[in-house]
């Protein structure tokens, strides 16, 4: 199950966590970021022993959505010693995220 | 060996795996993004039979339908397609898939301007898509470039969140329907300027203006924090290129009535052919999808 990141729980989870962690930026209104939803489950469970991944409502947790500069969704950020180390905007399949996953 | 392998599940390539599974023929569904450009319509309220849906939910439905007659669909990029002897062989991130037949449904792709600073600040005030990511400009000065439906409605939406609305065109009058031309005109904070391009985007971490090919009041810089990029579509034409699919002037894949195509066993279906006067609507593609499974059946038929 994706983990639920938000502005009080980010520091905690992401940014001081032992594992990288893939932080998944959304909104309820972007189409994309539904479709960018179960790719983002089935990544979850699928590397679970190495990596977390998780989503963020951008609408709900704009501080840490400002903090990064995200203007545009879904994008995603791959997290590593509390800093984000590689980015991508738009929809991403479940094969290529994994591959970038493994490579940092 | 699949009978069939379809590649994109937009409307097409979802409605063509429904026709699939009717006719018992044994495939995969491989698409990258799935439901497609479909996707990101805020509503579609020309599919008959339902007034009013939104393009995330029509897609959905689309999907679970085709999955539930059991459809396997696999989210992966398509790397390469080779023909051999015996069928096709498609190269995906996960690994190789092979089958007899094939159906290329594989929509249309943004056009990018292919400027300077378009790439580097994408998802950092460049944009594609309007509805996704309007409510992060609040307040603020923005650019949509374009001039025909795409670019009026995403001014019209824009206008509701940011403080001034730039509609930048090449051309000396709109492309678009009357209704948004009006509609257009009633917005205070949108600012039409015609011929002029924009040949860079600037700033830090984020877009802080653009250099136009011409002044506008005064200056040939224009301060703004969105630039977003509405100025069509075009056919992918790397994988039918790979495979020396014939393809007309524009990059949309020549099509027989039968949606077969020159290469024997490769069928298209959708945005991205030559089909159905391109008119390029959800329904049409998935009328294309149907009738290129149906050829795909009765060519097994023939051969068994």
């Amino acid at each position: 199950m994706a983990m639920q990141f938000t502005d009080e729980n980010f520091e905690a989870e992401v940014l001081k966590s032992d594992k990288p962690v893939l932080v998944d930026f959304w909104a309820t209104w972007c189409g994309p970021c539904q479709m960018m939803g179960p790719i983002i489950e089935e990544l979850a469970e699928e590397v679970k022993d190495k990596f977390k991944v998780g989503k963020l409502d951008v609408d709900e947790n704009r501080s840490t959505a400002g903090e990064y500069a995200v203007m545009s969704i879904p994008t995603l950020i791959i997290f590593k010693d509390g800093k984000p180390v590689k980015q991508f905007v738009g929809v991403q399949s479940k094969e290529v995220l994994k591959s970038e996953l493994e490579k940092i | 060996m699949y009978d069939l392998i379809i590649i994109g599940a937009g409307p097409a390539g979802l409605a063509a795996s429904i026709y699939a599974s009717r006719y018992k023929l044994n495939h995969i569904v491989i698409a990258k993004e799935p439901g497609g450009q479909a996707v990101e319509a805020h509503k579609v309220e020309n599919w008959p039979g339902t007034e009013s849906v939104s393009g995330l939910e029509l897609t959905q439905k689309m999907r679970a339908h085709a999955e539930k007659l059991g459809a396997k669909v696999v989210m992966d990029s398509v790397l390469n397609i080779a023909k051999g002897e015996n069928g096709f062989s498609v190269t995906a991130h996960t690994g190789e898939h092979r089958a007899k037949n094939i159906i290329l449904a594989l929509g249309m792709e943004y056009k990018k301007l292919a400027i300077p600073g378009e790439e580097e600040f994408r998802g950092k005030g460049v944009s594609y898509c309007p509805t996704c990511d309007a409510a992060f400009f609040g307040g603020k000065a923005v650019a949509v470039v374009g001039g025909a439906n795409s670019a009026a409605s995403a001014a019209q939406l824009l206008a509701e969140y940011a403080s001034k609305v730039y509609l930048i065109y090449r051309g000396d009058k709109l492309k678009v329907d009357p209704a948004y031309e009006e509609s257009l005109k009633k917005k205070e904070n949108v600012e039409i300027i015609y011929q002029t391009n924009i040949l860079e985007i600037m700033g830090e971490m984020t877009v802080s203006k653009v250099k136009l090919d011409k002044e506008y009041n005064g200056s040939n810089e224009l301060d703004l924090k969105g630039v977003f990029v509405e100025i069509g579509s075009e056919p992918g034409v790397e994988l039918p290129k790979q495979l020396g699919v014939d393809l007309d002037e524009r990059g949309f894949i020549l099509v027989n009535p039968d949606q077969s195509t020159n290469v024997s066993g490769l069928y298209a279906a959708g945005d991205a052919t030559t089909g159905s006067n391109k008119l390029r609507q959800i329904l049409t593609a998935a009328a294309e999808g149907a009738v290129a499974t149906a050829s795909v059946y009765k060519k097994t038929q023939i051969a068994s």
